[in-house]
């Protein structure tokens, strides 16, 4: 089962890297937001609930971009038949494509942070760096299990790109409180972990849920 | 098939709804806080628990349906989201309403639990188009039931979440109401959620058997245009 989510996922990051499709447009998509932000908001620097919040949101922005995404190399060149038709468990297929996009995120993530520190936040993030870093860790696992289930949801659908959005976005609600109320304290002027434990424990119960979850029930997407 | 006991359970809806509305305006004092406007709190409530727990039943049936394969399963599961989302919409108004007159607002971000309900409804929502938008029947059941565990399991998880963040800022409503509720309140709300449950039982079972129906009617058609 690891061997073969391990091929998957690297025909994935081969794919990824010969084609520079989706963490590079999910990367240019957090800095536009950014820009979209400092007009909307008509600010030049922000930080606590604010940063939190703008950071969160254009990360979850940008996640949906790359779940649209997740199983288009398969769609679009029908791939998904050999996939489907190799005798590999579907947990393996749910792990790569899990796996993948967490590594996508954290691409991403590697440079929309930093860029948001340049950009707009006020504070600087030296602050309380690795309580961020953990936040960041589990928030993007959240984001990666929900987002491989809710890829292969809408692939098969007509309504794609209508779907996935639409149920992607409040599947993340949780995370999205969890993450921004554990971040708004580490970006503030005097920046400091605050009430970290809970949202981290909240965070690791949606990821056990929904991993658990995804895993269940992924034999009965992408059949036939 | 589905239509079995749906006579007397309808008259039961009445009755029982009658007698809840009743007891709202007669028997039920008006409350010492928020006077009359508080009574809405026994449409309000009953809804909001039977929509919730509806939206389960339609991860359960999903559940039966993805281990047996069996499409009535998956009927069952999509007309219980159907008719929670349809009382959804009635709790989302009554609570708006009732927000209006205690609050002053139409809508209040503070209050946990009708936040966490507006999530759970958007989520729902996307229940259609995504069964709506796949056209291989029992793929559609398949996909639909996935969705349906998915966001059954979401439920629980996104009440604490909510609760959570918004735990600090303000305080329970329900515990005061559920907990140390009067007799007669109680008594009264105890009427109207059962009046509420069987209300969406009967609703679920009359829009079973008109689904089932026309499916049958459809299916016969097909038939006779094959014969003819």
């Amino acid at each position: 089962m690891i061997a073969a989510a391990r091929t998957i996922l690297r025909k994935d990051l081969l794919i990824e890297l010969r084609t520079k499709e989706s963490v590079p447009a999910m990367t240019l998509f957090t800095v536009t937001v950014y820009v979209l932000f400092h007009f909307g908001l008509d600010r030049d620097s922000l930080d606590g609930e604010l940063a939190s919040g703008v950071l969160w949101v254009t990360l979850l922005l940008a996640a949906v971009i790359g779940v649209s995404r997740l199983f288009a190399a398969e769609r679009e060149q029908g791939g998904i038949d050999g996939l489907l038709l190799a005798p590999v468990d579907r947990t393996s297929l749910f792990l790569a494509k899990a796996t993948a996009l967490f590594l996508f995120l954290v691409a991403v993530e590697l440079v929309a942070v930093p860029a948001f520190a340049l950009l707009l936040l006020g504070p600087g993030l030296g602050g309380a760096f690795p309580e961020l870093l953990a936040v960041l860790l589990l928030g993007t696992l959240g984001i990666a299990a929900v987002g491989a289930l809710v890829a292969a949801l809408a692939a098969e659908t007509r309504a794609r790109e209508l779907v996935v959005p639409l149920l992607l976005l409040p599947l993340l609600m949780p995370v999205l409180i969890a993450c921004a109320q554990a971040t708004e304290p580490l970006l503030r002027q005097d920046a400091g972990p605050e009430d970290l434990g809970r949202w981290l424990g909240l965070l690791s119960l949606y990821d056990v849920v929904f991993v658990l979850l995804s895993v269940a029930v992924f034999d009965f997407l992408l059949e036939d | 098939m589905y239509s079995k006991g749906l006579a007397p359970l309808a008259a039961a809806t009445v009755v029982t709804i009658t007698a809840a509305f009743a007891m709202v305006f007669f028997y039920a004092p008006n409350d010492a806080d928020q006077g009359f406007i508080q009574k809405i709190f026994y449409v309000h409530v009953p809804m909001a628990i039977v929509a919730l727990g509806g939206f389960v039943a339609g991860g359960v049936f999903a559940i039966r349906h993805l281990r047996s394969g069996d499409p009535s399963w998956d009927l069952r599961s999509y007309v219980a989201i159907h008719m929670s989302i349809i009382l959804g919409v009635g709790v989302l108004i009554t609570g708006a309403i009732w927000a209006k007159a205690s609050w002053g607002h139409w809508w209040v971000w503070d209050e946990p639990v009708l936040v966490s309900f507006l999530v759970v409804f958007l989520l729902y929502c996307v229940y259609y188009p995504l069964r709506f938008s796949i056209e291989d029947p029992g793929r559609q059941a398949r996909y639909s039931s996935v969705f349906a565990i998915t966001a059954g399991a979401f439920v629980p998880l996104n009440f604490a979440a909510v609760r959570m963040a918004e735990s600090f800022t303000h305080p329970r409503v329900l515990s005061q109401t559920g907990g140390s509720m009067p007799g007669d309140m109680r008594l009264t709300f105890l009427v109207a959620l059962l009046g509420m449950t069987l209300l969406f039982v009967t609703l679920w079972k009359l829009e079973l058997t008109a689904k089932h129906a026309s499916m049958q009617l459809k299916r016969m058609r097909n038939r006779a245009r094959v014969a003819a």
